[in-house]
């Protein structure tokens, strides 16, 4: 591109503040510095709370309130953006800003058409008229690649799949032809092959269109794979910034260094994930033991059959038809499926949205009724055929742990409570002071400090949140915890370091998991044995290492090499 | 969507049922009409001879059957205080209730709506703190406090509107309506602010809770970064978002108006369904609350369908659902 053209997007020196209720100023960008110019594309990258969020939303002029620019410049295509007025004069947000979100499942309106959503903008901004918007609607969802676009124009959000929608979404922002696109974690939503058809997609845009993309993400492996320049922040300063290539092989700031190093890798296995400072670790490992010996005084004689076997494990889902009698429409979301775990190790069942692999977690918890085939734990049947009614103490031995740790812990209730449910429920202390102390035991062995228990669960960020879910889960004393997507929605570093936590817990209280998750390298770090899962069905199954590294279904092998890692960056794959 | 209307049909009728043994449990039980109906110094033959006439003297699955056939047949029997037919009683009082339940409705969604998406859009203003404040007062206020203080102004003080009846109306054959008078609207002014006051503040708080919900949604954000103007955002995208749940609200309210607006009645002496209910409670009048139960019953059936599928008609994904 050429280098003296005007830039799309130049940021100098953005302070951006929160004043607080207490008087106090809440600084949450500081002395940040970007440029880009027209069909580059910048990665802005952090952990959550690091104000790359913030930055995206100031240059779209929707910074909330009372957040304001305190100092430093921004200039879009040339033109300085007011403070004041939370924009730039000849710049109209929509027209020459367009905007991605993360989410397409609550981007677009339910209760509107495609058609609706895409041609406003048109309207206002374009002044076309109904006929020549619609035109151009339909033009835009072809460049954006969406099967039978006449059909989707009458479409509603819902009717649409993740891409589709979030494709009606890029649509919606190149609608009215903008220099600069920002980007707020475009792909974290979607599955790994959708998320490589969107990034694709957004590559040819700034190349073919000369659209300037500050992209805001977590994902290291999407940075890499069409990032031009990447910039990384940390709690609201600039930690590092430079191309793609620099900044992810050799990075400087020790920070830069240490989330890059979080990134799980698909290639090969480490044994621990590298964190950032390693939290107290002695008190936490003197409960873990304690818990150890407790669960060891209630152990049942371990045996050599596999904890838990899956014998093909049917399941439909069906909804009611048109006319009364009609069988209506039955949806199979799990065919056949067999497996089995042995006692002590990590299972994974990994998978693209919708292919089966919560409804088996659902199954396994008891959560779910399969329609046909049966589950055992140890041997005896806890669902489908012969499954007995009296399951209670068989359920204690399996326990789950949620995806999101927002909805999963009641908000109401302090910390000590929910712990203290599952103790008192299977009566595993004979009084309420013991079941306390074991609450502390729990807090303490996943890593918090003990005086938690008197804590409402908003006091806690979500990695925190997930520990006490975890905490949660050994609270009943499990043979077996059922994982589903436990680390998706957290940061790298936190991910790295709940799934540490679980690999020490598993040392520490020999501990079987099934982990249920869409994200291959945390399979690869995590699990010795992997089932892969498409459409219901699983197409390969075998020893971790192997999968990974002579993947023998070509499923696999596509998924495998639709990750974005960092082996594969943008600017030495074009010199290549 | 076929088949969900037919299993709603279902329900209503098995609803229906239920309400019509208990409108007749009430005949059986409560009271004794031959009591209430005859002279005090009736001799016991007269007595017997009124409840055969009554036919009550039968047993009980005969009069059950009677009752639910002759109901089917839309005879509600003869009102014993009034010797005429319960259905050209309710015939002749249900214009008024409607006509009353009509003017409230529409004033508690004119106001109700603006005024909530007003307290939504500027929460802290002095005219959304206002009307949250009288909003609260509006809640907590019986209606016949409101009513008689509202007559106390108007109609004693002032003199500007009458504070009882409905004035003059116009028979329309089967219809009399206070629409087409002067003295008939002017009626209707009164016990319409009356009626419509709580249900106001239920739909505007209503809506400023669902408001500021929507408004912080993901779509309205999308909305504000394609840069659409933002009143086409408040009032073309947002409202209609927020009016989702204000429309069960209201079918309910509506059905809760038309049954239970006795209290405004009575203050104001409506001659609608109400102060017929009333009448027919210190009366003991059986046929006449037996066709009041079954009328109340059959009006939520009715209106909880309708709402199940205007609810389909605005949100495409329950069209989907259902299909």
């Amino acid at each position: 591109m050429n280098a003296h053209s005007i830039p799309v997007l130049a940021i100098d020196s953005l302070r951006v503040e929160y004043p607080l209720a207490n008087g106090s100023v809440f600084t949450a960008v500081e002395n940040a510095s970007l440029v880009i110019r027209p069909g580059e594309i910048h990665a802005l990258v952090g952990e959550s709370g690091a104000g790359k969020t913030t930055i995206g939303n100031t240059v779209m002029g929707l910074l909330e309130k009372p957040g304001r620019i305190a100092a430093g410049t921004i200039q879009i295509d040339g033109k300085r953006f007011d403070a004041a007025k939370g924009s730039a004069a000849g710049i109209v947000l929509g027209r020459d800003v367009g905007a991605i979100f993360q989410d397409p499942m609550t981007s677009l309106n339910p209760l509107f058409t495609i058609e609706d959503q895409l041609m406003e903008a048109m309207r206002f901004h374009l002044k076309l008229d109904k006929a020549a918007a619609r035109s151009r609607a339909l033009e835009l969802l072809e460049s954006v690649g969406i099967p039978e676009p006449r059909r989707r124009l009458k479409a509603y959000p819902h009717q649409l799949s993740g891409g589709q929608r979030q494709r009606v979404v890029i649509a919606a922002a190149l609608s009215c032809n903008p220099k600069l696109v920002v980007a707020d974690e475009p792909t974290t939503a979607l599955d790994v092959s959708v998320q490589s058809q969107i990034l694709k997609l957004l590559r040819d845009l700034a190349d073919s269109r000369g659209i300037g993309i500050l992209l805001v993400t977590h994902n290291m492996g999407v940075v890499a794979q069409i990032a031009d320049r990447v910039t990384i922040m940390h709690r609201g300063k600039v930690v590092e910034t430079g191309t793609t290539q620099e900044v992810l092989r050799h990075p400087k700031a020790p920070y830069a260094r240490a989330l890059i190093g979080a990134v799980p890798r698909v290639d090969r296995r480490l044994d621990r994930f590298p964190v950032l400072g390693d939290e107290g670790k002695g008190r936490a490992e003197e409960a873990r033991a304690e818990l150890r010996e407790k669960a060891e005084r209630s152990e049942d004689v371990a045996d050599e059959a596999p904890i838990l076997s899956v014998e093909n494990l049917c399941v439909d889902y069906t909804t009611s038809g048109w006319l009364p009698g009609s069988a209506g429409h039955r949806f199979r979301a799990v065919d056949g499926v067999s497996f089995s775990v042995r006692s002590g190790e990590v299972f994974g069942l990994v998978g693209e949205s919708g292919c089966g692999k919560t409804t088996i977690a659902n199954v396994v918890s008891g959560l779910v009724r399969p329609t046909a085939g049966r589950v055992l734990y140890r041997g005896r049947s806890i669902a489908g055929e012969g499954a007995t009614h009296r399951i209670g103490p068989l359920r204690q031995a399996i326990q789950m742990i949620f995806q999101d740790p927002y909805s999963s812990l009641n908000s109401r209730m302090r910390i000590g409570s929910i712990l203290s449910e599952p103790i008192l429920f299977y009566r595993l202390a004979d009084s309420r002071a013991e079941a306390e102390s074991d609450v502390a035991r729990l807090i303490e062995a996943v890593g918090l400090e003990a005086d938690a228990a008197q804590r409402f669960p908003h006091a806690f960020s979500g990695g925190q949140r997930q520990r006490l879910s975890i905490a949660r889960a050994l609270g009943a004393r499990p043979k077996l915890i059922v994982c589903d997507e436990p680390t998706s929605s957290l940061d790298v570093s936190v991910q790295a370091q709940i799934l540490n936590l679980l690999k020490d817990l598993r040392d520490a209280t020999g501990l079987t998991l099934l982990l249920i998750s869409h994200d291959l390298a945390v399979v690869r770090q995590m699990c010795d044995r992997v089932a892969v899962m498409r459409q219901g069905q699983i197409v390969e199954q075998a020893d971790s290492e192997t999968l990974f590294d002579k993947p023998q279904h070509p499923y696999t092998q596509e998924l495998l090499s639709l990750v974005p890692t960092l082996d594969r960056i943008r600017g030495e794959t074009q010199a290549a | 969507m076929f088949k969900v209307l037919l299993s709603r049909l279902g329900q209503a009728a098995l609803v229906m049922l239920v309400v019509s043994a208990v409108s007749f449990v009430m005949f059986r039980y409560v009271g004794d009409p031959v009591a209430t109906m005859s002279r005090e110094n009736a001799s016991v033959e007269e007595k017997a001879e009124l409840r055969r006439s009554l036919g009550l003297d039968q047993p009980l699955a005969v009069q059950y059957g009677r009752f639910l056939t002759r109901t089917l047949s839309g005879d509600l029997g003869i009102s014993y205080r009034n010797q005429r037919p319960v259905t050209a009683l309710i015939a002749e009082r249900l214009p008024a209730t409607l006509e009353l339940v009509i003017v409230a409705t529409i004033l508690s969604l004119a106001l109700g709506i603006p005024l909530g998406v007003l307290c939504a859009l500027k929460p802290d203003g002095i005219a959304a703190r206002l009307v949250q404040a009288v909003s609260l007062v509006g809640i907590s206020t019986p209606t016949f406090v409101t009513g008689i203080v509202l007559i106390l102004v108007f109609a004693v003080s002032l003199g500007w509107l009458p504070s009882f009846g409905r004035g003059q109306v116009v028979d329309l054959g089967w219809w009399s309506t206070g629409f087409l008078t002067v003295s008939g609207l002017k009626s209707l002014i009164l016990p319409g602010i009356t009626l419509a006051l709580y249900q106001l503040t239920l739909i505007m708080r209503l809506v400023r809770a669902e408001m500021i919900d929507v408004l912080s949604s993901d779509y309205i954000r999308f909305a504000k970064a394609r840069g659409l103007p933002t009143r086409y955002i408040h009032f073309r995208l947002a409202l209609r978002n927020a009016l989702m749940p204000v429309i069960t609200v209201t079918g309910l309210q509506i059905g809760s108006l038309i049954a239970f607006a006795i209290v405004t009645e009575t203050v104001f002496q409506w001659p609608g369904m109400g102060l017929l209910f009333i009448q027919a409670v210190s009366f003991v009048d059986i046929p006449v609350m037996a066709a009041y139960l079954l009328f109340v019953g059959l009006l939520f059936v009715l209106i909880n369908t309708v709402v199940d599928i205007l609810y389909a008609v605005v949100d495409p994904r329950l069209r989907a659902r259902s299909a």
